[in-house]
């Protein structure tokens, strides 16, 4: 997910060529106050007007309690946003508020239902709400850590190896997967250390987490390369699920690889190993069907 | 030494026998820096001559000082490669009668060669030279100033003009060799102060893009390159220096040693990132024409298999044996690409001369697979348009066009269509490249051009090409 200034129409324009998963223009934290107004304007029309292609388009507004929160949210639930990115969650009743204002612009519309939400996760009590934020709402569609905010709220700093992040990682991780929402990490904004944006990146791959936030288009081929399956991975994968399918066919319960029996679990993680792979376009969907 | 030929800038242009309505000659290996065009120009509208003819190999920003000479009916008549700041606004807008003559730098070579463009007086600036002429661009002494490496385009000049004065700004022991200009050649030397600003001759380090959109360009680029057939080992390859060009080099370098691939020699404008590749083993020989970093300028000077060429060695399309001839692979970049493939180079957008034709016809027209590498829109205006402003390099020549939205392929190259396909890159038709840009920036108003021809386009053959009309905004 890369995150774009919302002030910033060079930008946005070119935004998808980089081949992101997601964008999310931002309302937020990039465009100041003066410019409020004139970024929502922006965004709308950004929204409308330019070919994002396939990508998946966020906004994050502003908090609904300040005063540009709900002129975003009808803004951008009007130009067709897919998710809106809720900042500075603290609770499973701000997501019920953002729902309803939703529901309000989409009734107005007639385009009810379509708006997803994310959840963005930036302070100690919204860490311990983590699972009642990700169930909040049925438009749920993932949550979020928001680190700087997260670690000036714990009183620490962020650290290289990010240790003062890791139990907000783990929860958000387990929240996520207990509501069966994605997850998603913070942005590393030190463009210069590729090497420590990998080690990050590596990390939060393996606790857990479907993707991670990026600032700048460089920063999506790490990313890439770490979540996209070894060729190694995705042969074990693909055995796994031709032996599904060939168990499925006998109408065998039981599965086997090599002669080996194979566990749920097993099967579960060659599964998510192949849509992963479909998902970097390693390997062809038609050719999984 | 018994025979001199140091002599004064003054008195050389009187040996020279230097008449109004002459045709007088430059290079451009001093780039932005260079101080010799304008210090001759200088010189030769104070000892009162009119109505002279000015064939460069190329002009730029620092030439501006020749608008006053213009306008004094000092200089009537310009050829070169290119016009670059204050001086090509002024042509674009109307400031000379004559046209100015655009040839490539292969088509320049070849003119010069075959007596279409005669040359009377060539003021040929230089790193070093000793007493009798032999010069070179870069220099064996302590006291090295203005370093440029090769002196290709200066060649054809020194070869076959009339009268040859050097000039230097490190007069060194005869003999200065191995020398790029011979003293048989040259009739005068002259020593000044200075040729050129060398820290705008050429830069120092080599820095990587860092710019996203030149990165994508690049790694597409690469790819292009490494699926298209020509990949093997033995290939040759020509790159320019956009961040583009230098970035996609990084990209090929990786993919030569996974795959232990070599180059057999790398042309054209040498860099230091070919240097390094050379240095690595990857490349076998570097055929150069021009240096454009210090690092070239240093690797010319010490390896024998880094060769000089001149500018008809290099590119000319009318002479066996010119090196683009030999050449697999060329990278290029365009102002402008139109639907029939057809590259502009040379006008803006908004009609004013801003660039050169450099080697673009030559390499484009002789290699194997030209690719052209330039984004959809810069800002808020389009490269991929349906016509373009100026023809410089016929769609005929080109065989890829790679854009941030999409690789374009030639329909009368289908095997490479159907090689980078069959790999999974975005092949789109050029006219959907065409119509992103419209429905993303609109249809731009028409350019006010008037009647009054300010250039002609040669084509490397020595036919025309194109027209460039007078801008009127």
């Amino acid at each position: 997910m890369m995150f774009v200034p919302g002030n910033n129409p060079g930008m946005m324009a070119d935004a998808h060529i980089y081949g992101p998963d997601s964008i999310m223009l931002d309302l937020e934290d990039s465009v100041t106050m003066a410019e409020k107004d004139a970024a929502r304007l922006l965004v709308h029309n950004a929204l409308k007007t330019i070919d994002f292609g396939n990508t998946e388009m966020v906004v994050r507004i502003n908090p609904l309690n300040t005063p540009y929160g709900k002129k975003d949210v009808e803004a951008v639930v009007k130009a067709g946003v897919d998710v809106i990115r809720m900042p500075k969650t603290e609770t499973a009743d701000e997501v019920r508020e953002l729902e309803a204002e939703i529901l309000k612009v989409e009734t107005e519309i007639g385009r009810v239902g379509e708006t997803q939400i994310m959840a963005a996760i930036e302070s100690a009590l919204g860490v311990v709400n983590a699972y009642a934020i990700a169930i909040a709402s049925k438009r749920m569609m993932g949550i979020a850590l928001g680190a700087e905010d997260y670690s000036a709220n714990l009183k620490t700093n962020r650290t290289p190896g990010g240790a003062e992040l890791l139990l907000a990682r783990e929860q958000i991780v387990v929240a996520a997967r207990a509501a069966g929402i994605a997850c998603f990490d913070t942005v590393y904004s030190n463009l210069d250390d590729m090497e420590t944006f990998k080690k990050e990146v590596e990390l939060i791959k393996t606790l857990g987490f479907d993707g991670k936030s990026i600032i700048n288009p460089r920063q999506i081929e790490v990313v890439n390369q770490v979540f996209t399956p070894s060729e190694k991975e995705i042969t074990k994968a693909r055995a796994v699920v031709a032996a599904i399918k060939e168990a499925q066919a006998k109408g065998s319960g039981v599965i086997a690889v090599n002669g080996k029996m194979v566990d749920r679990p097993v099967v579960i993680r060659a599964e998510r190993t192949i849509a992963l792979a479909i998902a970097a376009g390693v390997i062809d969907k038609e050719e999984m069907l | 030494m018994r025979n001199t030929k140091l002599v004064s800038l003054e008195e050389a242009i009187r040996r020279s026998g230097l008449q109004d309505g002459m045709t007088i000659s430059f290079h451009h290996h001093f780039r932005g820096g260079d101080k010799v065009v304008n210090m001759v120009v200088d010189k030769l509208a104070d000892m009162g001559f009119k109505d002279l003819k000015l064939a460069a190999s190329s002009l730029s920003d620092i030439h501006a000082p020749l608008i006053e000479h213009i306008k004094n009916g000092v200089i009537t008549g310009i050829s070169t490669s290119g016009l670059r700041g204050a001086l090509a606004d002024a042509i674009s807008h109307g400031l000379m009668k004559e046209p100015v003559v655009f040839r490539s730098h292969g088509g320049r070579g070849s003119a010069i060669a075959n007596g279409e463009l005669k040359i009377d007086v060539a003021f040929l600036g230089a790193s070093s030279s000793d007493e009798l002429g032999n010069a070179c661009g870069y220099s064996r002494s302590e006291n090295a100033k203005s370093i440029c490496g090769s002196l290709g385009y200066a060649l054809p000049d020194a070869r076959y003009a009339r009268h040859v004065v050097v000039i230097t700004d490190d007069l060194v022991d005869y003999p200065n060799m191995p020398m790029s200009i011979h003293a048989a050649d040259v009739e005068s030397v002259v020593v000044v102060d200075s040729v050129g600003d060398s820290s705008k001759i050429a830069a120092g380090a080599i820095r990587d893009s860092k710019n996203p959109r030149d990165i994508l360009l690049a790694k597409q680029a690469a790819k292009v390159i490494i699926n298209s057939g020509l990949f093997v080992d033995g290939f040759s390859i020509q790159t320019g220096t956009g961040g583009a060009s230098l970035a996609a080099v990084k990209y090929i370098r990786e993919e030569m040693i996974n795959r232990g691939i070599k180059a057999s020699f790398a042309l054209g404008g040498i860099t230091a990132h070919m240097v390094k590749l050379h240095e690595e083993g990857l490349i076998g020989k570097l055929i150069d024409v021009q240096s454009f970093d210090k690092v070239a300028a240093e690797s010319i000077k010490n390896d024998p298999s880094h060769q000089e060429v001149s500018a008809v060695e290099y590119a000319s399309g009318q002479h066996l044996g010119s090196a683009t001839h030999a050449l697999d692979i060329v990278i290029l970049s365009a102002l402008e690409v139109d639907t029939d493939f057809n590259v502009n180079v040379l006008v803006g957008s908004d009609g004013i001369i801003r660039g050169a034709i450099g080697g673009h016809q030559d390499t484009a027209a002789d290699a194997a697979l030209s690719i052209i590498v330039c984004p959809l829109l810069r800002g808020r205006i389009p490269c991929v348009v349906p016509k373009v402003t100026t023809l410089i390099t016929p769609g005929s020549s080109v065989d890829v066009v790679v854009t941030e939205y999409g690789i374009a392929v030639n329909p009368g190259r289908p095997e490479i269509k159907q090689r980078l396909k069959a790999v999974g890159l975005n092949v789109v038709d050029i006219k959907s490249l065409a119509d992103k840009a419209t429905s993303i920036i609109g249809t731009p108003d028409p350019l006010p051009f008037g009647d009054k021809v300010v250039g002609v386009v040669m084509n490397r053959d020595g036919s025309v090409l194109d027209k460039i009309m007078n801008i009127q905004a």
